[in-house]
């Protein structure tokens, strides 16, 4: 008798729990510690309010989140939350009634938006043209470069801040026995980066941000094809190494202490901590200074949070609160810290400022400062759909050039040909 | 042209005709006739099956067939029907071509090698008396590695930095890439595609060798003294079956199960790295969201199995004699 009003108890308890809690879901494309460090968040939410419950779930890499995310919207089982990458940002932000915009969410839920409290480099990538927030950054990256400390005392130079430099460093590198140069994911680094920190328009229609209509990717420029041409003969010359498209067998020479130079993403700098056991440290990517207007900020890459549509009121209220927990300083500086992404607002850099970590750490504040870089009329980025496929186009050009199938204007003019009809085919798609 | 066509009439009549007697309740076929006793149980017990055909294959199928006329936008919001333009896209791009290129040559390789090696195994097998099988278990333990943990095995062999095959290519002077050097990372797509298939040949082709009688096998002995002859004139042919039916497996594996090998050595990013026409169909359409150009090419691969599979059993088959 005793047992079951107890039990009775419990279910009425158990009840109520259940009936005033909100349950949203979150979706992300991240594993290894970046994975960890979600489920970490995702608890601290849980703890700071009563209301709602977030429930984090890995869906494999970027693209598998982008994709399982999309057929689960085709099937009207999308979940709250959904993190896109930055080269998926154009499909998901075409696609207008996926999503609802983080915006206006967390406005019609009652809580406070100001864009100006953003970093400038992270405004405009996930917004509209109006500078409206479709998209909550969420892990923001720069491409920076690491250095081996040993390696510049050894061969008695500095590390280079432009490209001119590296070539005159690079064979006292060499001659002190280290690779001088690897660098991963060069679509990233070296089409897309270089785009914005040397000044370059990527494509017509103003880098894509205006409209889907006839964007036209641009890459057959002289400095997009002389930023490759170097880099081949830095490959020939024993000045760079290239090992294929895959992030990791880029990144292995450096931690393995061979390469004195590596072009990684800042957030990357939680893992190098573990793996690497010499001493490094990090400085902006370098630009041509032989370029006019060359220096200007990198744009973000890493990926944002897109609020899925089709959800009950609650729950949106319950994602805008998630949100706006996310953007303070507080959670912040913890996820700045925990995986080497940028803080993405000026308090939270403000705050892990004042709290002296960039004086313990240091190569946790470039990338950072290279997004504050002073902007340029290019520096910002680009939105262009199929963008994936343009992409994996790009990779299959540059082990061609790297394995001497190709020459480099060559290899540029297939990658502006097939990147055109992708952008045809997703203008269609999206029209 | 004539006797084909005659032929298929004939066998389109006989089929009917089967049809038809299996209708009527009079047909002459006592012994093997099961009775039900309303007409719908039949198809109860069928259901189960049935469902699963039509949830699983028809229903995907036509789907596939459906939006490979469309241009879709990822998230299903407008389609546009465009004809057969998927199709003419995908057949133009000669990146397409290429691809098309390398499946058929990986099917032939990796079907003929796994084959080859795994009867030649399982005829050396079949001989050995002491420890044989110990030497079996050591053959077919290979079977029980799931591809994906193949794919990493082998890419670990082959990997750049640290892969002792790229060290002993290094040794001998040559600089394997594998990841960058388009036909370095098909030996390696090859390589472990075999190493994976072969025990499973081996089991089939054992088995096959231990049903063969014999007393057939001694009068073969009396017949011809050279080992070759005899494994050519009596035991390949009783094995025929056996090597049909590998046959059929082995060239659906190339094509389809080597999907996870390949994921693994490419490490989703194929750049200019040799793919199979269905890493394609996934690359574009889970990867590029291209739902109408994927559907395209998996219809077409869907039209190039089925045509594959008539070949074989139309022209193959009838040489094999079952027991």
């Amino acid at each position: 008798m005793m047992k079951t009003a107890t039990t009775t108890l419990a279910f009425a308890l158990m009840g109520t729990t259940v009936m005033a809690q909100t349950e949203i879901s979150w979706w992300h494309g991240m594993g290894g510690r970046n994975g960890e460090v979600i489920n970490e968040i995702s608890q601290m939410f849980n703890d700071a309010q009563s209301e709602c419950v977030l429930t984090p779930v890995s869906r494999g890499t970027y693209e598998e989140a982008l994709s399982s995310g999309i057929a689960a919207f085709r099937s009207g089982e999308q979940p709250n939350i959904l993190q896109v990458f930055d080269a998926g940002a154009a499909t998901i932000i075409a696609a207008e009634g996926a999503t609802v915009a983080a915006e206006d969410l967390i406005t019609a839920a009652g809580e406070e938006f100001d864009r100006e409290a953003f970093i400038a480099g992270v405004r405009n990538f996930y917004a509209d043209s109006d500078g409206k927030f479709i998209g909550m950054p969420f892990n923001s990256s720069a491409p920076i470069m690491y250095y081996n400390v040993e390696a510049f005392e050894k061969a008695g130079v500095e590390p280079p801040k432009t490209w001119e430099e590296f070539e005159a460093v690079a064979p006292a590198l060499k001659e002190a026995g280290y690779l001088p140069l690897t660098a991963s994911q060069l679509t990233w680094m070296m089409v897309e980066n270089f785009k914005s920190r040397n000044n370059q328009q990527f494509a017509t229609n103003n880098n894509g941000y205006d409209s889907v209509e006839g964007t036209q990717i641009l890459v057959t420029d002289e400095n997009q094809v002389m930023m490759f041409e170097k880099l081949k003969e830095w490959a020939d010359a024993g000045l760079f190494g290239f090992y294929g498209a895959g992030w990791a067998d880029n990144q292995k020479p450096f931690e393995q202490g061979e390469s004195a130079l590596w072009i990684g993403s800042s957030g990357s700098f939680g893992g190098l901590q573990q793996t690497a056991n010499f001493e490094f440290s990090a400085d902006f990517m370098p630009y041509w200074d032989a370029i006019e207007g060359a220096g200007t900020q990198s744009f973000i890459g890493g990926a944002a949070l897109f609020a899925m549509s089709g959800k009950p009121e609650a729950e949106n209220t319950c994602t805008a609160k998630f949100f706006s927990f996310l953007t303070s300083p507080e959670t912040q500086v913890f996820y700045h810290k925990a995986t080497g992404y940028v803080p993405i607002t000026e308090a939270a850099y403000e705050l892990a400022k004042s709290e002296g970590y960039y004086d313990e750490k240091p190569v946790a504040e470039v990338g950072i400062q290279q997004l504050m870089l002073e902007g340029g009329e290019w520096s910002k980025g680009y939105r262009m759909g199929f963008y994936p496929q343009i992409r994996t186009v790009m990779e299959r050009e540059f082990n061609r050039i790297f394995s001497n199938e190709v020459s480099v204007p060559d290899a540029f003019q297939t990658i502006e040909d097939e990147g055109n009809q992708l952008l045809e085919r997703f203008s269609k798609t999206a029209g | 042209m004539t006797d084909t066509s005659l032929r298929t009439a004939a066998s389109h009549r006989s089929l009917l005709d089967r049809l038809r007697a299996w209708h009527s309740a009079e047909t002459p076929n006592p012994a093997k006739r099961v009775q039900f006793d309303a007409p719908l149980t039949p198809w109860l017990f069928l259901l189960p099956q049935l469902a699963v055909v039509v949830v699983f294959f028809y229903w995907p199928s036509v789907q596939a067939v459906t939006s490979s006329f469309y241009l879709e936008d990822p998230f299903g919001f407008g389609a546009t029907f465009v004809g057969t333009d998927n199709y003419a896209d995908a057949l133009q791009s000669s990146q397409y071509a290429s691809t098309a290129l390398f499946t058929a040559f990986f099917c032939l390789v990796v079907t003929a090698l796994s084959l080859g090696l795994g009867l030649l195994l399982a005829v050396k097998a079949d001989k050995v008396i002491r420890g044989a099988s110990s030497y079996k278990t050591l053959l077919i333990s290979v079977y029980a590695i799931a591809p994906p943990v193949a794919g990493l095995i082998g890419m670990m062999i082959f990997d750049l930095h640290i892969g002792p095959l790229t060290d002993l290519a290094a040794f001998f002077g040559y600089d394997l890439q594998v990841g960058i050097n388009y036909w370095d990372t098909a030996i390696a797509l090859i390589t472990i595609s075999v190493w994976k298939q072969i025990p499973y040949n081996f089991i089939f082709f054992l088995s096959g060798l231990q049903s063969v009688p014999v007393s057939v096998r001694e009068a073969a002995l009396i017949d011809a003294r050279s080992g070759w002859r005899r494994f050519r004139d009596v035991t390949l042919p009783l094995l025929a079956p056996t090597a049909f039916f590998l046959l059929v497996i082995n060239i659906t594996y190339a094509m389809f199960d080597t999907f996870p090998i390949i994921d693994v050595v490419v490490k989703d990013k194929p750049a200019n790295n040799p793919i199979t026409l269905v890493y394609k169909v996934y690359l574009d359409g889970f990867k590029g969201n291209d739902i109408g150009g994927s559907s395209a090419q998996s219809v077409i691969l869907m039209v190039v199995v089925a045509a594959l599979t008539v070949l074989q059993f139309r022209f193959l088959e009838r040489r094999v004699h079952y027991g």
